[in-house]
């Protein structure tokens, strides 16, 4: 019986889908409805949290993620620059298990089998799911830095995944000599959080200009341009003159290898000494949705309107992982998206109303202390992609008690986003 | 939780009442400030004095200055929602003692409630994020702008682009609440929005692109959110 409604349920369009009152027969079929996601970050964690909460326990949620404290990447920077404490960026999934009823799994989803619809967990058990949303972020390309790979992040830590990396870095950069060389070595679009690396180049020259006047950072970049790039490098001029070389692509940014053991990049042939060295490697999407067959290249390609799987429609991507159009890979955009998927997961599975997608993305960086910008847009959804419809950026020049003000609100919504996960 | 809505209600009716029959005149509203300065200050470069400081007043948790010595009443108001705006300011003012019992603020009120409206509308210049809300004109919108019935249903879903900031609990910490607003004033502060009236780019985007139905949505969800 299960099998039969299965395959009607599989054989049968999205539009014929609610006519046929559908979600009655997969009540049948097996109780409530069931929901796994995988990844408990910015995209995974909201969706949770909304299926659970606006479903009154209709709908059975079960959020698989190893690890029992989430660090959460954007503000990461804000650590390396002494803004932040550690402490201020860990938070927990308590509060989804005990006030929504998730059922929190911490463990790794090592399989998906799409056909049975059913995720392997490392340690052997086996979820089943009706619909299965995938929020797993990013994992690094291979090779895609010659001499780095994720052996090597020790001596030359990414930090671009937060915790243990981001406070290994921040110990690196305190013990570097005086006069001492940081280096970068930026990602190639597209990246998690594109104004990332240059809020981080900011942050540790806050940190070197208090304790180490006289160190250099350089960044090798294989872009030519990058964001909010204007506001950054007025910043550097204004707060770090002298301190900061950036070395695009026009100058050989993207011809970089490193040597872990030596502790030298070599960019475009001149090969440097360094004392710490950021690598962030060129990325794409968690491992599991590979594993899910829902990848396309490095992205998984989704629908724009409830960000389903272009391979599979009872997988849904967020965040990081998709390609979804025009917006960026960001905390804030997987929690947007993520919105949009519970509502439009929520109607597949118990009928409720299913509303037209709308998404918004903001994107605070910290340049100095009290010198916050900003860049943001919405979007719409259209058969194509996510697109945008209206956005804007800082002004360069603006006045302080702006770029305070700026500040205090990426404050204000940290702790927004971080309520909207988690309580 | 459960006082405030029931008082932000009442206090709203008698505000709008007011609201309707006088344009507010903030050059009599800074006048009637000189009774306040010898305990308050607003501007640049305030000082502590008896009173808190009374910049971005509106839309602030009543009690919340940090390391202010409030009375336990006016803590107690804010820890149980108290939010001032137009309408909480004018019901405090008009007699303190009442509205707040056990208020340290030695005021005896102000009675005439066109005073109030002066008054507020010129605290208001001082507030950012009130700024053009300082008079409260939600009668200069189209009438059936403020006559649409918001989808509570659609306006929770919506909803969910405000929140990846504003707290759905009030809690403000950098970025002011808006849960528990008169639906008139939500509906009156988003289309200053719309139309570039108020000045905050990232809320100019985010009601830029809202129709009147989807504000009166998202009105009539915040207004009645308690969680």
């Amino acid at each position: 019986m299960t099998e039969f409604n299965r395959r009607l349920f599989l054989g049968t369009s999205t539009a014929a889908f609610g006519l046929l009152a559908a979600p009655a027969v997969m009540a049948a079929a097996h109780g409530k409805p069931r929901v796994v996601v995988i990844g408990g970050g910015a995209g995974g964690a909201t969706a949770a949290r909304y299926i659970a909460k606006d479903s009154d326990g209709a709908i059975d949620v079960t959020l698989v993620e190893p690890s029992r404290t989430y660090f959460s990447c954007f503000f990461s920077n804000l650590y390396l620059g002494g803004f932040k404490e550690m402490d201020d960026l860990g938070h927990t999934y308590g509060v989804l298990a005990s006030k929504h009823g998730v059922n929190v799994v911490h463990d790794w989803a090592v399989d998906v089998d799409p056909d049975g619809k059913m995720v392997t967990l490392a340690g052997g058990s086996k979820l089943p799911y009706d619909k299965l949303i995938l929020s797993p972020g990013i994992d690094f390309v291979d090779d895609a830095v010659e001499g780095w790979s994720v052996a090597e992040q020790n001596k030359m830590p990414h930090a671009y995944k937060a915790g243990s990396q981001t406070e290994l870095l921040k110990a690196q950069i305190m013990a570097m000599p005086e006069g001492g060389t940081f280096a970068m070595v930026a990602p190639p679009n597209p990246f998690r959080c594109p104004p990332g690396p240059y809020e981080r180049v900011s942050m540790v020259a806050h940190t070197l200009k208090a304790n180490n006047p006289t160190a250099k950072i350089i960044i090798a970049d294989p872009k030519e341009k990058f964001s909010k790039q204007g506001l950054f490098q007025e910043g550097w001029n204004k707060h770090y003159a002298g301190m900061i070389d950036w070395i695009g692509a026009d100058f050989g940014g993207a011809n970089v290898s490193v040597d872990a053991d030596a502790m030298t990049v070599t960019i475009d042939g001149e090969e440097t000494k360094v004392d710490v060295c950021n690598v962030i490697p060129a990325m794409k999407a968690g491992r599991i949705a590979d594993m899910a067959g829902v990848t396309d290249g490095n992205w998984a390609p989704v629908n724009a309107i409830d960000m389903s799987s272009k391979a599979n429609a009872d997988i849904h991507v967020l965040g990081d992982s998709s390609q979804q159009g025009d917006m960026p890979k960001s905390g804030f955009s997987a929690n947007s998206q993520a919105k949009v998927c519970a509502n439009a997961v929520r109607g597949a599975l118990t009928g409720s109303r299913v509303f037209p997608a709308k998404f918004s993305n903001t994107c605070w960086s910290l340049i100095d202390t009290d010198d916050g910008v900003k860049v943001g847009a919405t979007y719409e959804a259209t058969d194509e992609k996510i697109a945008q419809v209206d956005g804007f950026i800082s002004s360069t020049g603006e006045d302080s008690a702006t770029r305070k003000a700026t500040y205090e609100e990426s404050e204000g919504w940290y702790s927004g986003i971080v309520a909207d996960m988690f309580s | 939780m459960a006082k405030t809505p029931r008082l932000l209600a009442s206090a709203a009716a008698l505000f709008l009442a007011v609201a309707a029959q006088a344009e507010p005149d903030l050059e009599a509203g800074a006048k009637l400030f000189s009774k306040c300065t010898s305990c308050h200050q607003i501007g640049s470069n305030t000082k502590k004095r008896v009173g808190p400081n009374l910049n971005e007043l509106n839309g602030r948790i009543a009690g919340s200055i940090e390391d202010f010595p409030y009375s336990k009443s006016m803590t107690k108001a804010g820890q149980e929602g108290l939010i001032w705006t137009n309408e909480t300011l004018d019901e405090f003012l008009a007699d303190p003692k009442v509205y707040i019992p056990k208020t340290r603020m030695s005021y005896r009120g102000m009675k005439d409630p066109e005073d109030r409206l002066n008054l507020i509308a010129y605290l208001n210049t001082f507030s950012a994020n009130m700024a053009s809300h300082s008079a409260g004109d939600p009668h200069d919108l189209d009438p059936a702008i403020l006559a649409l019935v918001g989808d509570k249903e659609y306006g929770e879903y919506l909803s969910g682009d405000c929140k990846t900031c504003h707290q759905a609990d009030g809690s403000a910490e950098g970025i002011p609440p808006i849960t528990g607003w008169p639906v008139d004033d939500f509906v009156y502060v988003m289309h200053a929005y719309k139309n570039k009236d108020r000045n905050h780019p990232v809320m100019q985007m985010m009601a830029g692109r809202l129709s009147n139905e989807e504000i009166a949505a998202l009105a009539a969800y915040f207004a009645d959110l308690e969680e």
